[in-house]
């Protein structure tokens, strides 16, 4: 039997196999093909069944609902709202609240966390035990348990408005909330906001001045007391010139509560507390993974350069391990963002609460709506993600990666 | 919570795009051999466990009421807990066949959501409860208060209504569950509570010193309260709306749990059209012919189930007021079983 030399595959249909079934050839572009034809069947069959349901219940697919009046009203609105607003108003408001408690959620569990994740690979037997102990118990409990109880330890703990906590009789502590004075802007205001953002660019020249010398000629200029004198005199100069950029307008115990002044309502709070706390304690453990990957080496070396301890990673690691840090810290932004949706639990008027909630149960248009706040989570995710990439990629940049 | 909702959400995505449409649901029920109710999470009265999981109250018993009209056997319902937020959800997904659970008949409701309400259980109307300790003797004294209220409820969009046309300030503070609602207001977060009247003796029941606490005289709001069903199933619409009627038409009758059995030899027309002696109106509903008997040895007629859950009978105590009968002061009125 002799062998017979095969002959060789055209190329153009070895490479059209190759590039619609990979290496399975034309077997898995099969298979593909088939993939993809189930998918647009299950597609198909939802879409045809929901309209068929929907039809079948008498309801109609839109979105001119948005337009009618909510007629309900809410506790926090960070923009003007009453109760004859619409459901697009309403929707503004719960996203503004949900940002809100996200924002601010997120920075404080960025502080707390980088605390506890470099407390835990301190020295300090102490301090590395505490840190670990915190991680270890606010990881381990449920995230509506902990949202429950600062809630209830918040108000258990706080007096009622008449026995009120009260800071230079001006700032009140009660369990409504904590009322401040409330800035009202006077004519002074746009000139002082100009000198304050003038400051700001003048500060930032002279550091970056600063810096060149240093590198340039190795010369330590002290700028400090320029920068203070800066960032203060000019905004108290615009102010003795244009006079006082606000007034306050000082809350007053009125009937069963303040009126006047701006409150910090105790849902936001207890909220924002729980998810930075509970979200700290896993950034906790990103941030000391993140930098226990950077070599030991490198600390080593900062030490022999006659850094101090806390030199050497501010200026030597952590820049080296937030390349590490950055991606599941990303992730753990998203959790905070998404987990804001527990707030109506304890009351707190979030998009989840006051949209999918309230406004989904009185007008019934559960398609809509859920669509609506899927694709708002969505795009605060990517949003976030986006930000967190763009500042990556400057941090591989600047390491000359 | 977020969880539930979450899940009834995805019911619904799933109820609504996966199964064709049912408009059988007596059959699904009998092929099922359980009806599925939705009811309250714990409102005593009108829907709550006790320590053994048997459901009692006034909703719940509409619930046993048609199980037994169909089957014969009140204790083949699956109470399916829901919270004001969740519910219509639960009913549009299929979730539930009838929804039972203290919910306000209104116009939008009735239209918006794809589903019909089928009567009245009970006629109540909302009002205020606040601590003794404010020395309020009116709503009209509550400016400026903080407010807890259930979300998803009509009670949140009466509340705005009437302090905008008093025009009172306040501070809402809308929560997923009563028990969330009723939990603040109790730690001092809010003045008032508020709900249907109803409501709120119930839940002062549940407080650690219901004697420190005032329902003010103010009724700011018609709460016809009864069962849904979802749109597209006229079988079963009838069959929930006869099954409340023939309690009510029950007791006008003075056909009771415990003279059922003679009623039903009476030669009285009346009585016989009721029993299914002559004719066959139980059988035109899809049900038997002796619906009515089953319905009334199960749960009692309308005045019974009423003393028993939220009447004379029970703790809450709460007079007849507008459900007595129309024959004797009150509007509870059912068209006639011929």
């Amino acid at each position: 039997m002799s062998i017979e030399p095969r002959a060789p595959p055209r190329q153009f249909v070895a490479r059209l196999r190759h590039a619609l079934g990979g290496r399975a050839g034309w077997g898995g572009f099969a298979l593909q093909i088939l993939f993809v034809a189930a998918l647009a069947w299950i597609g198909y069959e939802i879409v045809a069944n929901t309209r068929a349901n929907l039809q079948s219940l008498g309801k109609t697919f839109g979105f001119e609902f948005l337009e009618n009046t909510a007629g309900f009203d809410v506790s926090q609105n960070l923009i003007p709202y009453s109760r004859s607003d619409t459901y697009t108003r309403v929707f503004l408001v719960g996203l503004l609240n949900t940002l809100l408690v996200a924002v601010i959620g997120i920075f404080f569990a960025t502080v707390i966390g980088f605390v506890i994740g470099l407390g835990r690979l301190s020295p300090n037997w102490l301090l590395s035990r505490i840190s670990g102990g915190y991680v270890e118990l606010v990881r381990n409990l449920p995230l509506l348990f902990q949202i429950l109880f600062w809630y209830l330890a918040v108000l258990a703990a706080l007096p009622n408005p008449r026995q009120s906590i009260s800071l230079f009789g001006s700032f009140f502590l009660s369990n409504r909330g904590f009322v401040i004075p409330k800035p009202i802007g006077e004519p002074g205001l746009e000139p002082f906001a100009l000198a304050v953002v003038a400051a700001i660019i003048g500060a930032l020249l002279l550091r970056r001045y600063a810096r060149r010398q240093l590198f340039d000629s190795g010369r330590m200029l002290t700028i400090w007391p320029y920068v203070l004198a800066l960032l203060i005199g000019l905004p108290l100069l615009a102010s003795l010139i244009f006079g006082a950029p606000v007034t306050f307008e000082f809350p007053e115990l009125k009937g069963f509560n303040f009126s006047g002044g701006s409150r910090v309502i105790p849902e936001f709070v207890a909220l924002t507390l729980a998810l930075s706390i509970y979200t700290a304690a896993f950034i906790a453990e990103i941030v000391r993974a993140g930098i226990l990957a950077v070599h030991k080496g490198q600390m080593e070396a900062g030490a022999s350069l006659g850094l101090s301890r806390g030199s050497t990673l501010r200026l030597i690691v952590v820049p080296q391990a937030l390349r590490v840090i950055l991606p599941p810290l990303t992730n753990q932004y998203l959790n905070l963002t998404k987990n804001s949706s527990l707030a109506v639990a304890i009351g707190y008027p979030d998009l989840f609460s006051v949209f999918a909630g309230t406004t989904l149960s009185q007008t019934g248009q559960a398609i809509e709506i859920l669509a609506i706040t899927m694709g708002v989570y969505l795009l605060i995710s990517l949003v976030t993600s986006a930000i967190m990439s763009f500042y990556g990629w400057r941090i591989s940049r600047s390491l000359g990666a | 919570m977020k969880r539930a909702s979450l899940v009834f959400t995805l019911a619904l995505a799933a109820g609504l795009s996966s199964q064709a449409a049912t408009a059988q649901t007596l059959k699904t029920v009998k092929d099922r051999g359980m009806l599925s109710c939705g009811v309250g999470q714990g409102l005593p009265g009108f829907s709550s466990p006790d320590d053994k999981g048997n459901w009692t109250g006034i909703d719940v018993d509409v619930c046993r009421a048609i199980a037994a009209a169909i089957f014969n056997d009140a204790s083949k319902v699956k109470f399916v807990p829901l919270s004001a937020k969740d519910r219509f959800t639960a009913l549009q997904s299929g979730e539930i066949d009838v929804l039972s659970r203290n919910t306000t008949w209104t116009l939008s409701r009735d239209t918006s959501l794809g589903a019909n309400f089928t009567g009245v259980t009970y006629y109540d109307g909302q009002g205020f409860m606040v601590k003794k300790s404010l020395k309020v003797n009116s709503a009209l004294e509550l400016n400026s208060a903080s407010v807890c209220v259930q979300t998803g409820t009509t009670t949140e969009q009466n509340l705005a209504d009437y302090f905008k046309s008093n025009n009172m300030k306040y501070e809402v503070i809308a929560f997923g569950t009563a028990d969330e609602a009723v939990k603040a207001y109790e730690s001092g977060r809010c003045d008032v509570f508020t709900t249907d009247v109803s409501g709120l003796y119930a839940e002062r029941l549940k407080l650690a010193n219901p004697a420190d606490h005032a329902v003010l005289p103010e009724i700011i709001s018609k709460e016809p309260l009864g069962p849904m069903v979802r749109h597209g199933d006229d079988q079963w619409f009838d069959i929930v709306k006869w099954v409340l009627f023939a309690m009510v038409n029950a007791e006008e009758l003075g056909i009771t749990r415990k003279n059922v059995d003679e009623m039903a030899k009476s030669d009285k027309p009346e009585l016989r059209r009721v029993f299914g002696t002559e004719g066959n109106l139980g059988e035109q509903l899809g049900l038997t012919k002796d619906w009515v008997s089953r319905i009334v040895k199960a749960v009692g007629n309308y005045g019974e189930s009423f003393d028993r859950n939220v009447g004379a009978g029970s703790k809450l105590g709460i007079a007849r007021g507008l459900n007595q009968l129309w024959n004797k002061g009150g509007i509870q009125y059912a068209p006639p079983i011929r």
